[in-house]
């Protein structure tokens, strides 16, 4: 190393770390390419090939490289992440048939609460729809999602988790609950039946329990 | 290294035996240096050991201060060595579903010998909540959050936030009444999440058309509950994150958390 000769401007260091390693000599770039090429008169063609890629430069090359392993990489992750999400659930149905409705008197009926969680209530004359029938309201509590409990001597649902009070029209009165119960759509099946479909609900503070589909007149 | 370095005198059986043990390749490999009697060996001991050498070479002597440091983050250390023991004892008898949940608890209290394990977990828990946030109170009193410390500081927040997540995973685990509905009001919460949540501000702008692209089957709480409502699949997620998941994470920052204490100049002292 001692006899190779030092080309001016280039750095003593420089020079040797391109003689000490042939093979990075060419990698190395354009700022050394100049010893390497005084250098090392061995490997040229190297050099050559590595800057005139008939493709594409080296760098191109690289960047091509390291964006196809990042979109392989959170394409890995996304499938990953969707792997929580089951496509099937062991969950009961969103919509069922709860039978015909001379099997109901008036008032609040708990028959389906355990099952699909919902309160049956049959009225005599509906506030909002000012007609007899049918709603169905979620027995989920308004305040913080627990299951209130039909109390038929006081007439009212009261959640046990921290005492908010409805209405059997659904309506909060007492406790911390911010909002009416919600209801479901309810609605009559060819064979006579009534259906209710928990996928929809519909909230009293949105106005939403004018919407015809909240309420089944009988 | 210094192998040439004899405390015992050379004379008898057991020091013979003994010299001949502390020179055969099995010895050797396993000790890498002789006994700690003095600086350089001491040094070594904690250099080339993957354990200790997470912590300093030396302490000051502040550091050892009780009134100082309350110990409050090897304490937390602690009840997390007792609660990993504790858990995985728990683990040989306890199934998460529906159907053995509950009883599995109620029979490691009624049929298991030393039925005080499960309460050793459950209050060691409490324990290591009260301890991470003393913890974390006397780093904030003492300034102790400061630079070069800032760093290690988020690390605990971190950290806090996985111990409270592991507390509240191992809540739903009896399948009691209380569990329940404490996990089905706490996860709530995750209905509001903005866009994530299909309660949240922001998720009804996520749609293609009609299709709403969040709502109640694949949202942040479908993501931890495995169901729409606190049901088999959040018994299972929660077990599973309980037990595998988040202990892994937190172990891990914990490695960073005490290597960058050392890192950083050692347990901060009164200036």
């Amino acid at each position: 190393m001692a006899d190779d000769p030092k080309p001016a401007g280039v750095s003593n260091s420089g020079t040797e770390k391109a003689a000490a390693a042939p093979p990075s000599a060419g990698l190395a770039g354009k700022t050394t390419s100049a010893a390497a090429g005084k250098t090392l008169t061995a490997k040229p063609k190297a050099k050559v090939l590595d800057d005139t890629s008939p493709l594409m430069p080296r760098r191109a090359w690289l960047g091509l490289s390291w964006g196809a392993f990042t979109a392989a990489t959170a394409g890995c992750l996304a499938a990953t992440g969707r792997f929580m999400f089951p496509n099937v659930l062991n969950e009961p149905p969103q919509q069922f048939t709860i039978g015909f409705p001379d099997e109901y008197g008036d008032g609040v009926d708990e028959r389906w609460k355990d099952r699909f969680g919902v309160w049956i209530v049959r009225t005599p004359f509906d506030v909002v729809h000012e007609s007899p029938g049918f709603y169905a309201l979620f027995s989920i509590c308004t305040h913080l999602g627990c299951t209130p409990n039909w109390l038929s001597a006081e007439n009212k649902f009261k959640c046990p988790c921290h005492g908010s009070g409805f209405r059997p029209t659904g309506i909060n009165f007492e406790g911390p609950a911010p909002r009416p119960l919600e209801r479901t759509r309810i609605f009559m099946a060819e064979d006579g039946q009534i259906t209710v479909d928990k996928s929809r609900k519909f909230q009293s503070e949105l106005g939403q329990w004018m919407d015809p589909e909240s309420f089944l007149e009988v | 290294m210094a192998q040439s370095e004899t405390i015992q005198p050379k004379e008898g059986a057991l020091v013979r035996a003994w010299n001949w043990l502390t020179e055969t390749q099995i010895w050797t490999s396993i000790f890498r240096h002789t006994a700690p009697i003095n600086d350089r060996n001491r040094v070594l001991v904690m250099l080339s050991n993957v354990f200790l050498h997470l912590h300093p070479v030396r302490l000051k002597k502040h550091g050892v201060r009780l009134r100082y440091t309350w110990c409050m983050g090897g304490l937390s250390f602690f009840l997390f060595l007792v609660l990993t023991f504790t858990g995985l004892l728990l683990m040989f008898y306890y199934r998460p579903t529906l159907e053995y949940a509950y009883s599995d608890i109620v029979g490691l209290r009624e049929h298991v010998p030393l039925g005080i394990m499960r309460e050793m977990h459950r209050w060691g828990a409490h324990a290591m909540v009260i301890t991470v946030w003393l913890h974390m109170f006397r780093v904030f009193m003492t300034g102790s959050y400061k630079p070069p410390r800032e760093f290690n500081w988020n690390i605990g927040v971190i950290m806090l936030v996985l111990t409270l997540l592991l507390s509240f995973t191992g809540y739903l685990l009896p399948w009691d009444q209380l569990a329940i509905w404490a996990i089905t009001v706490g996860s709530n919460m995750a209905r509001a999440t903005p866009f994530l949540g299909h309660e949240g501000p922001g998720a009804a702008l996520l749609a293609l058309g009609d299709v709403q692209l969040i709502h109640a089957a694949d949202d942040a709480r479908f993501a931890l509950l495995g169901g729409t409502f606190v049901g088999e699949g959040a018994l299972l997620r929660f077990y599973v994150l309980h037990c595998v998941g988040l202990p892994l994470v937190i172990g891990f920052l914990m490695a960073v958390h005490f290597w960058r204490v050392r890192k950083d100049g050692g347990i901060s002292g009164p200036l």
